[in-house]
């Protein structure tokens, strides 16, 4: 494989995995089902005890 | 879940005999090691001392196994979390902070009065040794122990279970420390590889890399027995950090010592790869351990000391990716005009600028945070000093995409404006987020009801921040001033001035920045004794006693908890 073969699918391989992986990112940030979990894991900080749950 | 009715068992561990065999086999090494050898005509220094440091640590470290086993294998309430590593990590950062800001000024005043701070007979306080063990000294020894003891923190708290590892987190912090002593006392004594950031030699190399392992192990076996289900943003950051911090120290570091016990190696890489491998190292060192670890320690010690949710939860997650797929392309920014081809530079350039989306979504998400209790920062000097390390933050993360561009990187690069672009960074954001958090888990850790004297951390708050001010500004003033004095020609197509001509002209810019550094390194011995009198429980710092969940209870008080803003 030539170096310019090469280059050029780093560079179109690079830019779809990114923008694919960015949307996916969105998605599962975004979707509806996951709310509450994120609603309850901004809280995370003031929930905890002084102590482990065992 | 509640302290009355919670149930404990002890759980025996046996972590301490492979500690003690890697100590063993250290120990071994460092025997051969110490053997003083005739190098081929002294040209490169021996590893002697190093030898002898090592050779004393690991015996130390066996001793006080032995005397542990001794009594049978320790045990472990899994009712109560690990907090002693935890202090004494907040009492190393504390140490590591003045002593790293310490030999900042003075390399400060070095370069301000070179006729005064300059000592023929004592080779070790030249500039050149001082000044990687300044960089070192704040980043790994005081910002690392900061993120580690924080890390241990955090993981236990979200996760809601103890420390995995049993004495595992006791070689971590033990290794480390020893890893620092051994990098500093290298750099004094000309025992370097001239890697920036990465000065040490390959042996002390191996070593953090056996505490990092153990560190990350702990880490992971800690989220893995988790009792919350969920896995909170802050132990996200923590674990970029860790990982990425362990493939960048291994491959920046891969070189091949002149023989098994000398204090001196080549690097596998030469010329231009070498120099760019460098700068993906050197600058993922920022993104990884100075902003992906903090931004831990932001995503959870503002929403606690605010007693507010995190502003966007949903933020944080795209934020994180974001972050933590684009920082590891920045590098090549480093390297503008140089012999990198100048695709990679454009590359470097470009994933610099879009870097600035993601580190504004973790700085708005910091700022709104605060949403509905934005009146504490009149009265709570702590919570102000989060805050305003988040616009540091903000600050810096501009600041640096406009430096990428390859033309504004020609007027910036090797000018002081570089220096001033990362002590906002430095100072502003990872002191100050630093502090801020020390100040939480100071009477946290210590079961008091708050520091011994919130005065004292408005003396430290200003202090600081007028020294941060300080310092910036008469670096860009000399930066710019700099870089446009070494492009100026005259009528006949000369330069303008001569180098020394542009040296002195930043006199006055030194000694201004050499005040604001003092003003800061003031400001952190006001923090070094408000701490310790909080640990003697003085002033405001009353002892609690009993199990309250006291960093529930807000100490100022404000209105109802507001949920996730959407």
């Amino acid at each position: 494989m030539s170096y310019d073969v090469f280059a050029h699918f780093v560079k179109m391989g690079g830019t779809v995995f990114f923008t694919g992986f960015f949307v996916l990112t969105i998605i599962y940030a975004l979707w509806p089902k996951n709310k509450a979990r994120f609603e309850r894991a901004a809280q995370l900080p003031l929930l905890d005890d002084d102590h482990p749950e065992v | 879940m509640t302290s009355n009715i919670r149930k404990t068992y002890f759980k025996e561990d046996d972590s301490l005999i492979v500690i003690g065999l890697i100590l063993v086999l250290g120990f071994i090494w460092s025997l051969f090691a110490a053997h003083p050898t005739d190098a081929p005509g002294m040209i490169y220094p021996t590893l002697e001392m190093h030898g002898f440091m090592m050779m004393g640590a690991f015996l130390i470290g066996i001793i006080a196994i032995v005397f542990k086993l001794s009594d049978g294998l320790p045990k472990f309430d899994q009712g109560e979390y690990q907090d002693d590593v935890i202090k004494a990590g907040v009492i190393a950062t504390t140490f590591w902070g003045i002593a790293g800001m310490l030999v900042g000024l003075i390399i400060a005043c070095q370069l301000t009065w070179p006729n005064i701070f300059y000592f023929e007979s004592l080779p070790w306080t030249n500039f050149g040794r001082l000044r990687p063990l300044h960089t070192s000294a704040v980043i790994f020894a005081f910002g690392g122990n900061a993120l580690i003891a924080t890390s241990f923190y955090v993981v236990q708290r979200t996760c809601r279970t103890r420390l995995a590892g049993g004495m595992w987190p006791w070689f971590v912090f033990w290794g480390y420390q020893l890893f620092i002593v051994l990098a500093a006392t290298g750099y004094l004594t000309g025992v370097t590889q001239s890697r920036e950031y990465a000065e040490p030699e390959w042996y002390v190399d191996i070593w953090l890399t056996i505490v990092w392992v153990a560190y990350l192990l702990v880490f992971l076996c800690t989220l893995a027995k988790r009792k919350e289900p969920h896995i909170y943003v802050a132990n996200w950051f923590y674990l970029a950090f860790i990982i990425t911090v362990a493939i960048l120290h291994l491959v920046n570091n891969m070189a091949l010592p002149t023989g098994p016990f000398d204090a001196k190696s080549y690097s596998l890489f030469s010329g231009v790869q070498d120099a760019m491998t460098q700068w993906w190292y050197g600058h993922n060192a920022v993104g990884f351990f100075l902003t992906a670890g903090f931004l831990a320690i932001m995503y959870y010690f503002i929403p606690k000391r605010a007693n507010r949710p995190i502003w966007s939860y949903k933020l944080s997650i795209v934020h994180f990716w974001a972050v933590i797929f684009i920082y590891i392309w920045a590098g090549p920014h480093h390297l503008h005009f140089t012999a990198l081809p100048q695709w990679t530079q454009t590359l470097g350039m470009a994933f610099s600028i879009m870097l600035w989306m993601p580190s504004w979504g973790g700085m708005i998400n910091g700022l709104m945070t605060l949403q509905g209790a934005w009146d504490k920062l009149r009265t709570d000097p702590v919570l102000r000093m989060l805050v305003v390390s988040v616009a540091f933050y903000g600050m810096a993360t501009f600041e640096g995409p406009l430096m990428s561009i390859r033309y504004v990187n020609a007027l910036s690069h090797y000018t002081e404006w570089t220096i001033g672009h990362v002590h906002s960074g430095a100072l502003g954001w990872n002191g100050f987020v630093t502090f801020g958090a020390l100040y939480c888990m100071v009477p946290w850790l210590w079961k008091k009801k708050e520091v011994y004297s919130l005065r004292l951390v408005e003396w430290h708050f200003w202090l600081a921040t007028i020294g941060i001010l300080f310092y910036i500004t008469s670096m860009w003033v000399a930066g710019i001033m700099e870089g446009l004095m070494w492009r100026a020609y005259n009528d006949l197509g000369f330069l303008e001035y001569a180098f020394i001509e542009t040296v002195s002209a930043k006199h006055i810019s030194y000694v201004v920045r050499a005040l604001g550094g003092g003003l800061f390194l003031a400001g952190t011995l006001i923090m070094a004794f408000n701490l310790r009198m909080t640990v003697k429980g003085k002033g405001g710092a009353e002892s609690l006693e009993g199990d309250v969940p006291l960093a529930k209870k807000p100490v100022i008080p404000t209105a109802q908890p507001i949920l996730v803003g959407e």
